[in-house]
Formats: structure tokens, C-alpha cells, sequence
């Protein structure tokens, strides 16, 4: 893993590494690079099997976290390369030529949490959701339970509890610490 | 075993008849002409696995243009997930496979495990490999006589229910339930073995021997079904990387992919086993290679029996749950399920709920992109046939 990443440091400016086991290591790197860094490790480095395209909502920090996981099976690594995008019209480069997979990845994505990737195959049609006018659902803003309760009827006699609060009372009532 | 090579292609090289293609290599349709006729097969129907339905644009009987539709059984886990404490995941999480619970349960035990720096008991390392392996097992049980089901051949599927029932019978024992088990906890299991299960579990594993032959009889050495599945839905072995194919679908292919062997997790580096690969790469070889692998299972089911060390703890214990707040950090945990290498990436921000918990099952890509290029130029009475044979399972498209 190391000499892996001497290489990608030798030509690409790598902000944190965080080497979470001895074969997975997370790195961070600018958007601009971070497809060109994928393409490098697929084509270079050997990590030819694409894992996932994942999303973490950083709200707070106004950002969203790309993460590309991809996995070299003849050393039997990991790299997680991360990138952060603004989450105010979010947009990235689209990497669906490397792999026939990613553009399914990047249809969800476009879908759940509204980034776009422009030139994506078929980014634009549901790809889970039908006929969806909210904002994309995945985001953290989206509230779940004002979404259920505004769009379906209660039904009479049901109760709903939060279950934290129900866990507190019925099972850790003696043992529960505030925070 | 002599196989005869792909003959689909081949059999579909005169183009003059078929749609013209533009420069993508792909076909012009055009629906307007007369030619072509549009068809959905499912969500409800009896040739596709669970809820997702393909759109197929035909030309007389020859698929020419494919799409998977999912969304039938979208529940928002990942969205729950984040509202929910680590240990109330766990009874949402195991619903992202239904008939393959178990690969779920260990994949995010074990990432919390990591994330909070916890050891789990040697005996709960067998337990659950114990656990893994009989889910693998039940799940092949239904899939290797199903793909025989898909051409009318209903007898093997029958008599693999029959044993399922009896590995069910072993997880009610163990676990309380038959499909949703919840017994590996962060920190272990949630119960010992119960007296005399080795015993009965033996029993149970001796039917599936038993079963094997008999599907090996009825299913892989009869004509019909030999000239249904050899040869259609190749695969090239150049498209495992490019479509990211894992599993049984990979191994067909030549490729010895096996998590359990390259990533050795739990205790699987102290057991005895030969991975199943072979080469032709078409329907007939996946199912082979699962009928190997379901032997394969129940070998180390046995192994495993004899090694579960009878005394010691079987849980690590835990903070409590209202307050277990996981510090920050981010992994990606695999194991070997049924239909491949399944993951979970999970991202902890240092409170007590998941910032974001992100599945990667094996038919996010083989139901989506692989599917929809095997499927064009390939006979409509051969979809379910394909479709089976890459064994999807749509819940994990869209959790």
C-alpha cells in the first residue's frame, strides 16, 4: 500500500490520508483531480475493480462528500479517494466511462441527492423514485416524518413513538445516563 | 465437462434484419415503424426475481433493447438509518436482502466493531461464520434448482425447499427466526449453541448432499435444460472489471474471486476448501458453479460444527445502547454472500447515530448494467433464464 500511495503523491496533491486498516486507506484530494486520480489508479496502479460511488451530507460544512471506493484484486487493496463539493448547485465530473457501472452509481446520486453529473448516461431518469417534486429525499434536509405525516393518512388507533425516547422509558429506565 | 462455446452471437451476426446502429454501436429504434414491439416483464411476474421489472423492446422474438426498472420496493433504509441509533439499525438493516439476511448483519456489525475498536470472543467468530455459512447455504438451496425452475423444470425446486426448511428449522433453533435473524450483535452474538445442535445439524447437512445428486441427475444432465443454458447469456471474461461482476458470476468466468479467501475475515483462514471456478461463462456454468458452491457450504458448515470451541464468552460487552456514541471515522467492511462480495460503507461523524450507511450488494451492477447488455440480442423465452442465472436481488438496488 505505501509504494501505491508514494505513486499517486508523485503526481497528484493528496490532502489527508487515513489508513483505516493495513489494506484500506481513505485519501482526499480537489475535485478537479479527483476523476483523474481514479482513472490513474484504474489504469496505472491496478485497482481495476470499481467497489462504489458513495455520498456522506456534511450540511453543516455546506459540503457533500464523494467518496470513489476501488479495490486492486491482485494485491488485495482498498482506496477510498474522497472529495468534497459544494452542496449549492452540486456538480461533478462524470466517470462513467471508466467503469459501465458508475453511471448507475451517478443516475442514484443525481436522483437522491440532487448532484448533477453532466454527460452521465441516462443521469436524468428515475432511477428509484417515480414522479418525485420534492427535493432529492437523501438530503439532510429532507424531513422524513413531516414528509409521511403531510402525504398519508393516520390511521385511526395506531401510535407512533420516537424510539429513543421509548427506549429510554421501557428498558434503560434505571441505567440511562443524560448526555 | 465438454460444453459447446457461446453460439448467441454467432447465431445473430447478419445485422441486415435488425435495427441499424448509430456510432455508439448501439441500435436505432424506431417504435413508430411497426417493427418493433414494446414489452414490460414484472415487477408481478412469475420469470422475474423479485420486485423490478424490465422494459424490452422486441423485434419478432429477439430482445433488442433492454432497461431494469427498480423502485417497487424502496423503504428509505439509508435514510432511516441516520435517524436511528447503531443498535436500531440492526433490525432495519437485515431487510435490505430478505432472503439473505445474515451477510447484512455481520457487514455492520463488524464495521461498528471497527469504527469503535472492539474484539469480539473467538467462539463468536465461529458462531457467526456458522451463521453466515447456513444463510449462504439456504439461499443456494432456492437459486441452483430455481434456475431450473426458469424452464419449466419445477421438481428440483421442490425438493431444494424441502432442505431450506430443515436449515430454517436449524436458525429458529439457533437465532428464534427463520428469515430475519438478528443474532450478531456489535460485539458478538446474541446466543450460545443449543444442546444438541451439532447433532441435528449434521443430520440436516447430510440431505443436502443427497438433494445435490439428485439435482445433478435431474437438472444438469438433462437435455432440455442443457440446451436452454449452454451457451446463452455469455459472458465475456473481459467484462468482469468493466461491470464490476462479483460472486459465482465472476467465477464462471475464470475468475477466482472469493472474499473469504482474499480478505480473510472471522476464522475462514483456518478452514479447508477448494474455490469453484470454471470457464465457459454462460448459464449453465453459473449454476454449476453454484451447485459446487453449495456442497462447498455445507463442508464448511461441518468444519465449522467441529471447531466451535464449547466453552467461552460469545459476546463482548457493549456500552449502553441509548448512549453509544461511535468515534469518528469512515470504513468499508466486505464478506462472501451467496451472490458475491457484499459491503458496507459506514461513516461515523462521533455521535450516537450514523452519519451515512451505504450498501454495495452484488446486483447493483449485475441487475443494472450487466443485465441490460446480456439481454439484447437474447431470446425472449431466455430472459428469466438470464436473469436467474446472475441471481439479482433487487432489494439491494434500492435500499
Amino acid at each position: 500500500m505505501n509504494t501505491t500511495i508514494k505513486n499517486i503523491q508523485s503526481h497528484f496533491e493528496i490532502k489527508d490520508i487515513t489508513e483505516q486498516r493495513n489494506n484500506l486507506t481513505f485519501l482526499s484530494i480537489q475535485k478537479e483531480q479527483a476523476v483523474p486520480l481514479v482513472t490513474h489508479l484504474r489504469d496505472y496502479e491496478g485497482f481495476s475493480y470499481f467497489i462504489m460511488l458513495s455520498v456522506v451530507d456534511w450540511i453543516e460544512e455546506g459540503e457533500f462528500q464523494l467518496t470513489y471506493l476501488l479495490n486492486n484484486p491482485e494485491k488485495k487493496i482498498d482506496i477510498g479517494v474522497r472529495t468534497r463539493i459544494s452542496r449549492e448547485n452540486a456538480t461533478m465530473e462524470s466517470a462513467h466511462h471508466l467503469w459501465e457501472h458508475v453511471a448507475t452509481f451517478q443516475r442514484e446520486l443525481k436522483e437522491m441527492y440532487g448532484i448533477d453529473f453532466p454527460g452521465s448516461p441516462r443521469v436524468d431518469e428515475e432511477f428509484i423514485l417515480e414522479g418525485w417534486d420534492d427535493i432529492p429525499p437523501m438530503r439532510r434536509e429532507f424531513d422524513t416524518k413531516k414528509y409521511s405525516e403531510e402525504t398519508y393518512f393516520p390511521r385511526p388507533g395506531s401510535e407512533s413513538y420516537d424510539p429513543r425516547e421509548y427506549m429510554k422509558n421501557k428498558l434503560y429506565r434505571d441505567d440511562y445516563e443524560e448526555e | 465437462m465438454i460444453m459447446k462455446k457461446n453460439k448467441t452471437f454467432e447465431k445473430n451476426s447478419d445485422r441486415s434484419k435488425y435495427p441499424e446502429q448509430g456510432s455508439d454501436g448501439k441500435n436505432k429504434i424506431d417504435l413508430s415503424s411497426g417493427k418493433y414491439t414494446k414489452v414490460w416483464q414484472g415487477p408481478n411476474h412469475p420469470g422475474v426475481t423479485g420486485n423490478m421489472s424490465l422494459e424490452l423492446t422486441l423485434c419478432g422474438d429477439e430482445v433488442v433493447d433492454a432497461k431494469t426498472h427498480v423502485g417497487y420496493l424502496h423503504r428509505g433504509f439509508e435514510k432511516l438509518f441516520e435517524r436511528r441509533l447503531y443498535m436500531q439499525v440492526m433490525p432495519t438493516c437485515i431487510r435490505m436482502c430478505v432472503p439473505e439476511s445474515d451477510t447484512n448483519e455481520y457487514c455492520f456489525a463488524e464495521a461498528v466493531e471497527e469504527l469503535a475498536g472492539i474484539e469480539i470472543p473467538e467462539k463468536a467468530k465461529w458462531l457467526r461464520m456458522l451463521a453466515l455459512e447456513m444463510s449462504r447455504l439456504q439461499m443456494l438451496l432456492r437459486v441452483v434448482p430455481g434456475q431450473g425452475g426458469t424452464f419449466g423444470l419445477g421438481i428440483g425446486v421442490q425438493w431444494g425447499m424441502y432442505v431450506r426448511e430443515l436449515i430454517l428449522d436449524l436458525f429458529e433453533e439457533l437465532t428464534g427466526g427463520r428469515i430475519y435473524h438478528m443474532y450478531m450483535l456489535p460485539g458478538g452474538v446474541r446466543g450460545d449453541l443449543p444442546d444438541g445442535f451439532k447433532d441435528r445439524a449434521m443430520k440436516a447437512i447430510d440431505e443436502v448432499y443427497k438433494v445435490a445428486k439428485r439435482i445433478d441427475d435431474v437438472m444438469f444432465t438433462n437435455s432440455v435444460f442443457k440446451k436452454r443454458a449452454i451457451g446463452i447469456g455469455y459472458i465475456e471474461p473481459s467484462w468482469i472489471d468493466k461491470f464490476g461482476i462479483v460472486g459465482a458470476n465472476a467465477r464462471a468466468a475464470g475468475y477466482n474471486r472469493d472474499v473469504r479467501k482474499d480478505y480473510p475475515y472471522l476464522n475462514y483462514d483456518q478452514l479447508n476448501w477448494e474455490v469453484p471456478v470454471l470457464e465457459n461463462s454462460d448459464i449453465y456454468t453459473r449454476a454449476r458453479i453454484r451447485w459446487m458452491d453449495m456442497q462447498v457450504t455445507a463442508d464448511l458448515i461441518r468444519q465449522i460444527l467441529e471447531k466451535i470451541p464449547e466453552k467461552g464468552s460469545f459476546k463482548t460487552p457493549t456500552p449502553n445502547a441509548l448512549n453509544w456514541r461511535i468515534p469518528k471515522g469512515e470504513t468499508y467492511v466486505r464478506a462472501e454472500s451467496s451472490r458475491g462480495e457484499y459491503g458496507y460503507y459506514v461513516v461515523s461523524d462521533g455521535s450516537a447515530y450514523p452519519r451515512r450507511i451505504n450498501l454495495r450488494g452484488p446486483s447493483y451492477s449485475h441487475a443494472v448494467a450487466l443485465l441490460e447488455k446480456l439481454l439484447i440480442n437474447a431470446n425472449i423465452a431466455d430472459v428469466p433464464g438470464i436473469m436467474v442465472s446472475l441471481q439479482t436481488c433487487p432489494p439491494e438496488i434500492e435500499r
